[in-house]
């Protein structure tokens, strides 16, 4: 996520209140989760400079965004966790993902450079129910050969908000680790069992950087940005891979996206080589039956317009975006799933 | 037309009593998912888990208490000092510059100070001070216990500190303000009968401003409760009930804080209105408090003489 998430969602205030002011016709309004709300308001930027025409999202977290869009305030929302089948049938709603991420994790060890650390989802699950305490625990010692770790008590560090980074991370914990599942489980937000909560990705890397012997995970573009020490992970293919935007790709490549209704997959623990182990995509939240086709139209003319021009933008700000063969299918979903009051397709 | 301007400012007036009944029905609307649930176990239940949906409101209430407890044992006999020294002995030149300093020092917005702790205090609470605060006090039998754990520069010591800071300058404006309210020719008698400076101080000045000084310690206890940016950056948000003060903890309204945007589920929702629904109680109760504390004063003061 970004340098700094507050001031991301002050700036989203205050944009929002300026456009309000400036509002026409054809400004479409959103509403949700703030992970991906740097891409998306630099999409609406740079398509604003095409076409003359604002989208308004206000980065309020994905339980908001649910909500608003059920109460059809807005005319999209935005979650980092998808809804499930059930949620979505009983709400009227269709779902689609718009933007990937990664997560990772970070630690702060004196004499121990950035990439030098390998850990498994299982460690990493130990480390977070305290149970593994010390770096210099045989477990981590013996992924790590030729490291010299330091006898040092670890120091958790998670989220104090609930975010989607927090549900990528204990989701795919929960995959990996039957204890983590039955013991925590999986949740924007949910018990830990140990350590201090950072408010926002700035407050974990913040935490991170001070406390000596520290562990943390933040999404991939903070822990790039400002240069933290990211641990490489070992995926479910038995391979040890480090962060990037290459092992993202390919950990999306491999999803079965028709595989669960509203396209709600969650990348975490993907098969294949080079695959990222935490990655996941956000997801937007559209109203099947839509009262004003013509606003309907505008925002699916706005996702179509980023999905085929937005990809450089996501790059630049660490993102990874959709693949064309995942476009494709999204396009079918709009055109097969979202109608007006008379049952046209609205796109 | 004497008439019209009553009834305007009566309705101002009750505007004031609709308002706030108005916040506290709809709070108890608002939680009524986990009023019914829980009932009053709320209240001492320490769990908080927004995956298996319990929760209890015990550790942020612990934490509010103690944070404020910490800051207005730090800031009151501080401010105590900062507006003795400003009204009885500061040279006449130095009264403008400190007084417009303090005033200034309130003005700053909490997320400034959210922001220093983070960024400059903690990490010097924690290499200098803490370390020796954990090695001295921390090996006491029993009292220790409240010292120990590791330095980690956040928790519930450091937001108290901050939150000390936050409060110094509405109790000390406050208390500045009600000092220079003594008539002079009380204070001159009492110099003028061989008072030392403290002996006016506690007996003529504090019995006289006594209403003004605590409703300035309220004041800051209101602040030091309710306060949300400034402790969130600091105290470590962790739902977990420790013993020791050096420890993460949560406050009610830095979880609202954290927690409000992603809480997804209905009772989630409905525990953290039910958590600002305490906070508000507490902030009535502590008021209430302080009026009934005034009144048995009063009454006292009348049988002294």
């Amino acid at each position: 996520m970004f340098k700094s998430e507050l001031a991301a969602k002050a700036l989203g205030l205050a944009a929002a209140a300026v456009f309000s002011i400036s509002a026409h016709a054809a400004d479409i309004t959103g509403a949700g989760a703030s992970f991906p709300y740097p891409i998306y308001a630099k999409w609406a930027d740079a398509y604003k400079k095409v076409t003359g025409n604002g989208m308004n999202y206000q980065s309020i977290g994905s339980g908001g965004g649910i909500k608003q869009i059920t109460a059809r305030t807005v005319d999209f929302g935005a979650s980092d966790a998808p809804m499930s089948g059930d949620a979505l049938e009983k709400n009227g709603l269709v779902q689609f993902p718009a933007i990937m991420g990664g997560v990772v994790p970070v630690y702060n060890l004196k004499g121990v450079k950035p990439g030098e650390i390998r850990l498994t989802g299982a460690l990493v699950a130990e480390i977070y129910l305290h149970k593994v305490k010390t770096w210099n625990d045989p477990a981590i010692a013996k992924l790590n050969p030729g490291v010299k770790l330091p006898a040092q008590a670890i120091s958790v560090v998670h989220r104090s908000d609930g975010s989607g980074t927090t549900f990528l991370f204990t989701d795919y914990l929960s995959k990996v680790s039957p204890e983590w599942k039955s013991a925590i489980g999986t949740g924007t937000a949910v018990k830990w069992p140990t350590g201090v909560g950072g408010k926002g990705n700035e407050g974990v890397a913040n935490y991170v950087g001070r406390i000596d012997g520290a562990i943390g995970y933040v999404e991939y573009a903070y822990a790039k940005q400002n240069k933290l020490s990211h641990a490489l992970m070992t995926n479910r293919d038995g391979q040890v891979v480090a962060p990037s935007d290459e092992s993202f790709k390919a950990a999306a490549a491999g999803a079965d996206w028709a595989s669960v209704p509203g396209m709600g997959v969650i990348l975490t623990d993907q098969p294949g080589k080079a695959s990222w182990p935490i990655t996941g995509a956000s997801f937007i939240l559209m109203h099947k039956v839509q009262q004003k086709p013509e606003v309907a139209r505008e925002v699916l003319k706005f996702f179509d317009w980023s999905f085929q021009n937005g990809a450089k933008m996501a790059d630049e700000l660490d993102y990874v975006p959709m693949p064309d063969a995942v476009v494709n299918q999204i396009r079918a979903v709009w055109k097969s799933q979202i109608r007006d009051a008379s049952g046209k397709p609205v796109y | 037309m004497d008439v019209a301007f009553a009834w305007l400012t009566r309705s101002f007036a009750f505007l004031v009593f609709s308002i706030l009944a108005a916040i506290l029905v709809s709070l108890v609307i608002g939680s009524q998912l986990t009023l019914e649930k829980y009932g009053f176990s709320f209240l001492w239940t320490a769990e908080w888990n927004p995956v298996t949906e319990e929760f209890g409101a015990l550790v942020p209430i612990f934490g509010t208490v103690v944070t404020s407890l910490i800051a207005m044992l730090i800031g009151v006999p501080v401010s105590f000092g900062i507006a003795l020294f400003l009204t009885e002995l500061s040279p006449n030149w130095l009264k403008r510059p400190l007084g417009t300093a303090i005033e200034l020092l309130a003005a700053i917005p909490s997320i400034i100070y959210g922001m220093w702790g983070l960024f400059v205090f903690a990490p010097l609470f924690q290499t200098h001070i803490q370390p020796f605060l954990i090695g001295t006090l921390g090996h006491i039998p029993f009292f220790g216990a409240l010292f120990a754990g590791p330095p980690l520069g956040i928790g519930m010591f450091t937001a108290g500190i901050v939150l000390s800071i936050m409060v110094i300058p509405f109790i000390a404006a406050v208390m500045r303000d009600v000092f220079e309210l003594v008539p002079p020719l009380l204070k001159e008698s009492a110099y003028g009968l061989g008072a030392t400076t403290w002996e006016v101080v506690w007996r003529v000045v504090l019995p006289y401003t006594k209403v003004g000084v605590i409703g300035g310690i309220m004041l800051g206890l209101g602040r030091a409760l309710g306060e949300t940016m400034a402790v969130t950056f600091v105290i470590g948000n962790a739902h977990r009930l420790a013993t020791s003060l050096m420890a993460p903890g949560n406050s009610i309204a830095s979880s609202l804080a954290n927690e409000f945007t992603e809480a997804v589920g209905d009772v989630y929702f409905s525990a953290l209105i039910e958590l600002g629904l305490i906070l508000f109680l507490i902030t009535t109760v502590v008021l209430a408090l302080s009026k009934l504390l005034l009144m048995k004063l009063a009454r006292g003061e009348g049988s002294q003489t």
